[in-house]
Parts: structure tokens; sequence; C-alpha cells
């Protein structure tokens, strides 16, 4: 048989193979021990030393021809082989996965979050304390004597004529003034406490409060972070005014309501300068030091921030509700 | 305080709109609760005389009348008021009038009696509640004019919700003060002339408590006749402030209340025996109040009195006794000075709070009493008739507030507003407001009107200046501050991340009432001390929560009851347990709590359904310990709790010391709770949890792991965390890892024991174990369990 004839024969069988255990009978048929194309190699030594060197160069190249139709197929064949078992992996990607449904945090925890957010970025350190206060903390060093009108109208939650659920969180920063020297930045946020339920007061709700004392803390300065805050708060430029107003603990004072998307402005928190007699009370130099302090309530901002309707949804806890806030 | 701004533009009238007015006055911060038209909208309606009135022949109730309206011929109107008589002026609706509610008047026929019009109730022309009958014109109300024109109804009534410090505003005077300031116009005060004495009756008065009332004075007015009726312009701006009507004595005094800011008394003085002694009362002294009510008075109480008795709570409410009644004749009105701290807080300890008490506790000016006398008096006179007396005053001149002297410097000025404001405008503002002021050396040296009882500090009037000149004229400025890096140590972990931990794991976040039902909590935590509060907000939330699971709990059983049955709530807050040796006597504890109910995943194509157990939550409980980077120090034992389900509740210790509890509520309180089916929860106090380790890195061993796994057999009841940590404390050093792969009961297991399967990994950290020595730790290992727990190698 000549050369030509065994090739083709080969190639036949390489493409008629169709595992790789086939393919491999062919290659041992044809390049194995006693394969057809190596037994040619074999009977080279009987040709005279003229004709060897030609006729073994035939059979070589015979031989890797052979060779590299085997790999070409081979390599075919494992190919279809991963192609058919891929098309038998095929799944339904648009199933669901397989996890757990994540929370998701209060949405007033979610504004508290993101004001401590805002105010640690400027350096202000976020404190807290306790919710039962002493009359000391609550009102005395606040400027709020026993006798106070103030007192009456903070429709407070007593325990005893001494002790009350806190009306503010203001009691944190006599607490941190107490233990901590000027300068002071700090925000307080928590719950508070007035004796009052209907449609837009909570018996519970939410401030967060700030303080700064420094040398040369002013009024203009107060003014400016409030409305930096609300700005970025709101993430719009918001029309803000700042409205004289009165608290015992702050000298001037000011409330400062924002315009809703309705044309009506809306009180959201309440301002001014430390009182001379409250850094006095804890034994800090209103001459030498001066500072601001702000109250937040915390439901009001995020009532506008989300479009909540009813303050009273944020206690209920309704699963309905709160999974919105994801 | 409400009161009528066409009141108000009588003493000062600015080119301003109501509505800017009020905008004005709500930037100077006596903020504008409301602006409401005195009167409904209504036009076509004119001042009447009833000319004729006569029955309806075929209507018992209605009348038939003639109406004279100044036009050639009066006008036929059917009424059915019963008031309606001959003679009267009336307030006529004429054809084609429209009252308010878009209500048309027209030509009408009643019971076949012709009607040109109606006549008009003060209901139906929405100036008052009051529909008895119409309404009843003076006399003198000139026929054929406008209503409108005639009682001045194109008015509002303006309502400012005043802050506690600025009692000088609780009047008109004051009032119009602000708004001659806020627009740089003088004030027209209304002209008080003294009224002279044309009697000589008089009461002697006597300051027993001069620190309390240094000032009082008193005036005998005879022969009143209080058959006169108060004249419509009183009433009307009484009306329009918000006050009723009540007999021409108390609208007077009302009038000069509003007016002037000042209260002032009446008593019948047939009433008063002897002198006037203003006093405190004695030891549970009783007093009949106005309204019938009787008080007992304690020493600290103020009281005008007779030589006798106690007539009247000063400056708070009249007593019976003494009050002015129908058949009075002869009066004695008061006008003093009460301290406010005499008055403060009397009121409210009496259930109390009158217009009289409200402004004396916040201060009344002390040199108003005289011209406020006067001015009752001139009205009085002018209603009731009568003759009046001179005024007798009793004074302390020494108790009386003297007016405050402040300094006020330039530098402290601008220091705390961040602004300069030029000093001509200071000054200007200063002396509108009432304060006299010499500017020498940089600063201020002002006197302080009396009636400004909130001014007394350098800052208040700072206060002053800025808030006419405007906060919002006052520039945002950057706070500017020293830059420091702040205090955060490495090993405390951050609320937040144990919130996100509870969040990734599948919870929402819960935010419940401090305060609880007390007969709830008290089932679950029978002997724990709780703080209850006297006065709460409804019975169900009156004490206070000593475990977050009372309210998390409950919010369980509300979403059950709304088609949620699959609940994974957390909730962070402080729990309140009386205790006497924590400061205030309770210990306010932050804690972390958390609850589950419903379906492990809710309903999958793939993932089992199952029901929430135990464990469940314990796998939650070990991912949050898992924070602290120590979850290694917390054991979990086997514990009782008396919400809890005695076999499924664990107790979480860290070292030694107890932390919380996890497992299931007990099943006998799901009834109580509401709750429906195996509801199962944690909680932690949070500080424990809230240190982490740092890490303290250690070199990775070059040398392979073996890893070799026994089976045990143990008795039952022998927890297996303990057999765990016991092979983790005094097993060997090389091993590395330590896992529970299986846990089984049942064929080849001799009853009541257990199969624990338990794989090590061994590991030296210089070289390769031999496998002779691997077998001889997991010898040393297995020969441990044997000594402790009675183990044995499983054939």
């Amino acid at each position: 048989m000549d050369l030509d004839a065994i090739i083709k024969q080969a190639e036949e069988q390489i493409n008629n193979a169709t595992k790789p255990a086939e393919l491999d009978n062919v290659r041992v048929e044809y390049l194995g021990k006693k394969g057809k194309l190596t037994d040619l190699l074999k009977g080279l030594g009987q040709l005279s030393n003229e004709e060897r060197p030609a006729a073994g160069q035939l059979i070589n190249k015979a031989k890797q021809q052979v060779q590299g139709l085997i790999s070409a197929r081979g390599e075919q064949l494992t190919a279809q082989e991963l192609n058919q078992k891929l098309a038998a992996e095929t799944i339904d990607v648009s199933l669901p996965g397989r996890s757990i449904e994540s929370g998701g945090l209060h949405p007033v925890n979610r504004t508290i979050a993101r004001m401590e957010n805002f105010f640690s970025g400027i350096g202000f350190s976020v404190k807290t304390g306790p919710e039962i206060e002493d009359g000391f903390h609550n009102f005395d060093a606040l400027n709020i004597p026993a006798h106070h009108p103030a007192r009456a109208d903070h429709d407070t939650f007593y325990f005893n004529p001494d002790l009350m659920l806190r009306t503010q969180t203001s009691g944190v920063q006599i607490r941190t003034m107490e233990t901590e020297k000027p300068p002071l930045r700090i925000i307080s946020p928590g719950r508070v406490y007035r004796n009052d339920y209907d449609q837009t007061h909570t018996p519970m709700f939410h401030q967060v409060e700030g303080l700064m004392v420094d040398k040369n803390v002013n009024f203009a300065e107060l003014k400016g972070i409030l409305h930096d805050f609300l700005n970025h708060f709101f993430e719009r430029e918001l029309e803000v005014r700042f409205r004289p107003s009165y608290f015992p603990f702050t000298e001037p004072s000011a409330e400062v309501d924002v315009m809703q998307e309705n044309g009506k402005w809306l009180e959201v928190l309440g301002c001014g300068m430390v009182h001379p007699n409250v850094l006095r009370s804890v034994n800090i130099d209103p001459e030498e030091y001066t500072g601001f302090a702000f109250g937040i309530g915390v439901e009001r901002l995020t009532m506008i921030r989300y479009g909540v309707n009813d303050l009273r949804s944020f206690f209920e806890n309704d699963l309905r509700f709160i999974k919105q806030f994801k | 305080m409400k009161f009528s701004e066409k009141w108000l533009r009588e003493w000062v009238n600015p080119t301003l709109s109501s509505e800017q007015l009020a905008h004005q006055i709500t930037m100077a911060g006596l903020e504008v609760d409301g602006v409401e038209p005195v009167a409904g909208e209504f036009s076509g309606v004119v001042v009447g005389e009833v000319v004729e009135c006569g029955q309806h022949p075929d209507a018992d109730k209605l009348q038939v009348t003639k109406i004279n309206v100044g036009s050639e011929e009066f006008i036929d109107i059917v009424c059915g008021a019963p008031n309606c008589r001959q003679g009267l002026k009336v307030a006529v609706a004429m054809v084609g009038a429209v009252l308010p509610g878009n209500f048309k008047i027209k030509k009408a026929k009643l019971r076949g009696q012709p009607s040109f019009g109606m006549l008009c109730s003060a209901s139906e022309l929405q100036i008052s509640e009051d529909s008895d009958g119409i309404i009843e014109l003076p006399l003198d109300a000139p026929i054929g004019q406008d209503i409108r024109e005639y009682l001045a109804l194109d008015d509002s009534a303006i309502e400012v919700d005043l802050t506690p410090n600025r009692a000088d505003c609780l009047g008109i005077k004051g009032l119009a003060r602000e708004v001659g300031v806020l627009n740089d116009m003088s004030v027209i005060e209304p002209n008080i002339i003294a009224v002279p004495a044309a009697i000589a009756d008089k009461l002697a008065i006597k300051l027993s408590a001069p620190e309390a009332c240094p000032r009082y004075l008193g005036r005998v007015i005879k022969g009143v006749n209080l058959g006169a009726s108060s004249p419509l312009w009183l009433t009307e701006k009484l009306r329009r402030s918000g006050v009723r009507s009540i007999d021409p004595i108390v609208d007077v005094t009302n009038f000069v209340l509003i007016e002037l800011g000042h209260p002032m008394h009446a008593f019948d003085l047939t009433k008063i025996e002897g002198d006037i002694d203003v006093r405190l009362a004695t030891d549970k002294e009783k007093l009949v109040l106005l309204d019938g009510n009787e008080v007992e008075l304690s020493t600290d109480t103020l009281v005008i009195a007779d030589s006798k008795k106690a007539l009247a709570m000063a400056g708070i409410f009249g007593g019976e006794n003494s009050g002015v009644t129908e058949t009075t004749q002869d009066i004695f009105l008061e006008s003093a000075f009460f301290a406010p701290l005499a008055i403060t807080g009397r009121a409210r300890q009496y259930g109390l709070h009158t217009d009289a008490s409200h402004r004396y506790e916040r201060g009344v000016d002390p040199q108003l009493q005289r011209t406020a006398m006067e001015r009752a008096t001139q009205l009085l006179l002018d209603i009731v008739g009568g003759q009046a007396g001179e005024i007798v005053e009793a004074v302390a001149e020494e108790f009386i507030p003297q007016p405050a002297q402040i300094t006020l410097r330039e530098s402290r000025l601008q220091r705390l507003l961040g602004v300069h404001i030029p000093s001509e405008q200071v000054d200007t503002i200063l002396n509108r407001l009432g304060f006299t002021t010499i500017f020498a050396d940089q600063q201020w040296h002002v006197t302080v009107p009396t009636y400004r009882f909130d001014i007394s500090i350098e800052e208040d009037l700072i206060e002053e200046i800025a808030r006419v000149y405007g906060y919002n004229n006052i520039p945002d400025q950057a706070p500017v501050a020293n830059l420091h890096i702040a205090n955060v140590q490495e090993s405390d972990v951050a609320l937040d991340q144990l919130k996100q931990t509870m969040v990734t794991l599948g919870y929402q976040e819960a935010i419940t009432y401090s305060f609880v039902d007390p007969k709830k909590q008290a089932a679950l935590f029978p002997d724990v001390a709780s703080l209850t509060l006297p006065h709460p907000i409804s019975a169900d939330m009156s004490v206070m929560r000593v475990s977050l699971w009372s309210g998390l709990l409950q919010s369980v059983s509300y979403n059950q009851k709304r088609q949620q049955s699959r609940v994974r709530l957390f909730e962070t807050g402080l729990r309140f347990i009386a205790d006497e040796s924590a400061e205030n006597g309770v210990l306010q504890q932050p804690m972390i709590a958390g609850v589950i109910t419903g379906s492990r995943f809710g309903e999958h194509w793939l993932q089992d359904d199952g029901q929430v157990d135990f464990f469940d939550i314990k796998g939650d409980v070990e991912a949050l310990l898992a924070n602290t980077a120590n979850a290694g120090t917390f054991e979990f034992k086997a514990a009782q709790h008396s919400a809890m389900h005695p076999g499924q509740t664990a107790a979480v210790y860290c070292n030694e010391e107890l932390i919380g509890y996890l497992g299931c509520l007990h099943p006998q309180f799901e009834k109580q709770l509401g709750l429906n089916g195996k509801t199962i929860m944690f909680e932690l106090l949070l500080a424990p949890i809230s240190q982490r380790v740092i890490p303290k890195a250690k070199d990775v061993s070059k040398f392979p792991a073996n890893k070799r796994d026994i089976a045990i057999v143990v008795k039952e009841e022998i927890a297996i965390g303990d057999i765990m940590s016991n092979i983790e404390k005094y097993g060997v050093n090389q091993l590395v890892g330590l896992n529970l792969f299986d846990v089984y009961t049942g064929k080849g297991i001799p009853e009541g024991m257990k199969s624990l399967a338990i794989s090590l990994t061994l590991q030296d950290s210089t070289r390769t174990l031999e496998e002779q020595e691997i077998q001889g730790m997991v010898n040393t290992i297995v020969a441990d369990l044997s000594e402790n727990f009675d183990a044995s190698l499983r054939e």
C-alpha cells in the first residue's frame, strides 16, 4: 500500500471517530508500536543507503500528518463533549437566589445616623446619656429654676419632683460639660418624653441636640452650620428662616422654619447662644467661652424627607411600613 | 393672646397689610398662630329699624314686620325671631344680599306673606356663635348704613403664641410698642385722665406681705347700675380678642386686661367687712372661689382679705363671698402689683390657670397700677354710672422692682452675634423699646423699663438688638475651630456595626415605647423591680420597660394581626431597672434584643420553609458576637427564665458574667400577648459586646495539617458545648481546628446515649507531624473525654 492510500484511510477513520477512545484506537492502528506507519519505518532497513533518507523523510512526514489530524480531531471531540455537558447543565437564571432577605434600619434611626454622619464629619462627637433624669440635669442646670413657667410648659412625666423622663437631651450636654472642658463639639441624639398624645404628638420622640463651645463661637456661625446642615439633609437648597424665640437655656434664641413644598413654613428646630447661667452651672467662664446649641426634632425631619404623613406610624412598627426603609 | 387688628391699629398703624403685619411680628419673635376674619363674608346687609311688628295671620311663630332702611318705602319682612319687636334696630339682609356660605337673599313668600329680605342673627353673619334671635343694634345706629362699615367688620383677630418671657406683650399697649419699634413709628396712647373723687368713701389698705404685694390700689365706686349693658364697641373688641361679654364690670376689667395687659378685680363693697389686708393665707384657710369650688389654702398663697376673712386669691381668682352680682350697687375696685415669685406656680398648685395669674406669673409692670385704675374707672362711670371715691394706694417702695441697669459692651455684641451693628442703630432699637441708654467708652449703660421682666443681663439686650435688627439680616458663617482627631478606639465596636449585622441577618429595626403594659410586664418578669409613672398617657403605657421584649412582642402581635406571619425585629435602647445602688435609683442599661417568628426564609422554591427554632436565633446571636472577634469568651448555658420555655433557653455569659438570654417564649404567654405560633427571642447587654479584640498576628504554619475524625458515644443529657470547650481547653497544643459535624441517636446507639462525630485538625508550626504522634494526640483527647464525660469511642 502506498503512503497516500494509508494517509487517506487514516483520515477517514479519524473523521469517523466520535469519541476520544475511538480516536485513540486509530492512533494505535497507525502510530502505535505495531501501527501501520511504524511498520513502514521499521521496513526502511531493507532499502539501499541511497533510497533510505528520502523514503524515511516521506514516512515521517506522513506520520506527522496523521498525528496532526488526530490532534485536531481530538480537540474537536473535547470541545463537543464539553459543549454537551454544559448544555445539560443549563439552569433558569431568572429564578430567585438562595438567601435571607435583608432587613433595614428604622427611619428615625436612619435620620439620626445621617445627622451623626454630617456632624461627626466636622468634628462633633456623639454622646448619649440616661433617659430618666434628675431635676438638676433636666432643668436646673439649663437655667430653668423650680418655678419657671417653662417647667409647666414641658408636660413632663415625673416619677417624683426630682426624677423625670427627660424632656430634652440637653442633660447630656450638661453631663458632658461636667467632665470635659472646652473646646467642645458634641451632638446628643436620643429619646425624649412629653406627656402628650394626639395626631401630631407622641409621648416619646427623638431629638438630636448639638453644642459647640469655644473661645469665639457666634450666632452667625450657628446660622451657617444649621443652614448648611438643612441643605445637606434635604439635598437641596431650602428656603430657611430664623425666627426669634425663647428658651431658658439660650440667649439669643431662635426657631428655624423651612419652606415646605406646599408653600407653608414648618418649624424644624430650636437653637441659640448658650445662656451664661448654663455655662456657669458647669464651671465654664462665659467671659472666656461662648457657645451655641441646637435641638432638632428627628421625627419631623424624617417625615418631610420620606413623605411620612402620620407621626404615630413610627412607633407601631408595622412591617409593611418600616420595610420600605431598606 | 388674641387681639383685634383694628384695635392695635388705633395705637399704631403702619402701612402694612394684615399678612405683612403678621409676618413682621412673627419675625420679631411674637409668633402669629392665626389670622382670622372677625365676621363671615357677606354683603348687602344694612342697619334697619323695625317700624311695625305684627303676628303672622297663619303662623304662630312668625311675625310680619315693616322695616325702615332709609329708602322711600318700608320693606315687608317676615321674621321668626322671638326678640323681634317694634323700635328695634336690626341688621337687614336686603334682596340681593349674599350671606356667608354664598347664601343669596331673594324675595319670598312665607305662609302666604311676602318677605323682601331677612333680619339677621349674629351667627348668620358669622359674628358669633350666639344664635339667640336677631342682632339688637344700639338705638343710635344710623339707619341704612352698611353693617360691615357700622360694626367695622373688616377686621382680623390675630392670635399670637407668646413665649413666656414676653409678658410685656400680653396687652395691646405692649404689642403696639413692639410694632412701633419694628416700623420706627410712634405709638398713640389713648388719653387716660384721672377721675376726681366725687365721694369720700374709701377703704384702708394694709400690706401685710409687702414682698409679695408691694403696691395695692383700691377705689370705691358707689351707685353703679348693673342693669346697663356694655356698649357694642366694647363687646365687639372683647369678642375679637376671644373674651365673652359677661356684665359691664367684668367687661371693663377684661378690657383693661387686654388693652394694658393689667389684671383688675372688682369686689362687692357691701360684702367687705372692715379694711383690706393683703396677706398670706393661714394654714388650711378656706375660700370659696367665684366658680363655686372651695379651696384649702396653703401659707405660701397670697390673699386679699378684709378684717375677718379672705376675699380672693390674690392675682389668681376672686372669691364667691365678695363677688359682684346682679344686685351689686357699690363696688371696690382693685389694681395691684403682685410679685411674680409670689404668684408663680400657685395657680397650678390649685389646678387653676386664669388670665390674671398668667400675667402676674410672668410679670406686670409695677408702674402701671394707677393708669389701669383710672382707665377702668373712667369706662365704668361711662357705662354703669355711679360715683368714684379717691384712689387709696398702699405701697412698699423697697419691694417695688427697680429698673435694671445693664452694661452692654460693643465688643460683646459683635463677638456674640458675629456681625457689626452700627451704634446709632443699636441706640434707636433700644430707645424705641423703651430702654434709656448712655453710650461711652464703647459701651452702653442701659436702664431697662419696668415692664421688661425678661431683661436682666447683657445677653438679653443682645437678643433684643438682634431680633429687631432681624436674625435673617445676620449673615451665615462657617464655624471656625481647631482640628483635632477624634478619640476613636479600634477596640470599640460601633453600635452601627452591630445594627448592620442584624440588618444583614434579615432583621428589621423597631422602635417601641419605653413605657409598657404593667400587666404583661409583670407576667413576663415577675421578679424584676420596675418604675411606675404616676401620670401615664394610659394605663397600658405606665411602667418603664425592664426588657425590650415587652415592646417587641407587642409589635410581633401587631404584625401577626395584619397578616404578617414571618416577623424578624430587633431593637436597641435602654432598659430601666429600679436599683438603689444606681444613679437616681435606676439602672439604665443599653440593650440589644431581637425576636423572630414564622418561617425561616419565607416561601422559596429552593429553600426549606420550616419554622424558626432555637438554633436560628442562636446562630444570629453567634453572628452578632462574632463582631467582638472573640466569640470564644461567650458561653451558652441551659437556663431558666420566667418568660421562657424551660427546656429551650440559654443564658449567655461573658467571662462568667451573665449578659443576657436567648430562647423560646414560654408558650403559656402566647395567648395573653396575642401571639400566634412559636416566638423566639434574645436580649443582650450592649456593653460587653461593644468591645473587640485587636488582632495579634501569628505566622502561618508551613507544615501540613492533619484531619482526624472521631465518633464518641456519651449520655444524652451531657451538653455538647461542655464537651467541645473541654477539648479546646484541655486538649493538645497542636489542635488548630475543632468541629462537630454530626449528632446521632437511634439505631446502633444504646438507649439514653448519643453519638457525636467530631473532626480534629492537628498541625505543628515547626515540623510535619508523624502519624504516630497524631494518633497519640487523638488518644489523649479521647482519654480526656472518657475521663470527664464517660465517653467511649463508637464501635
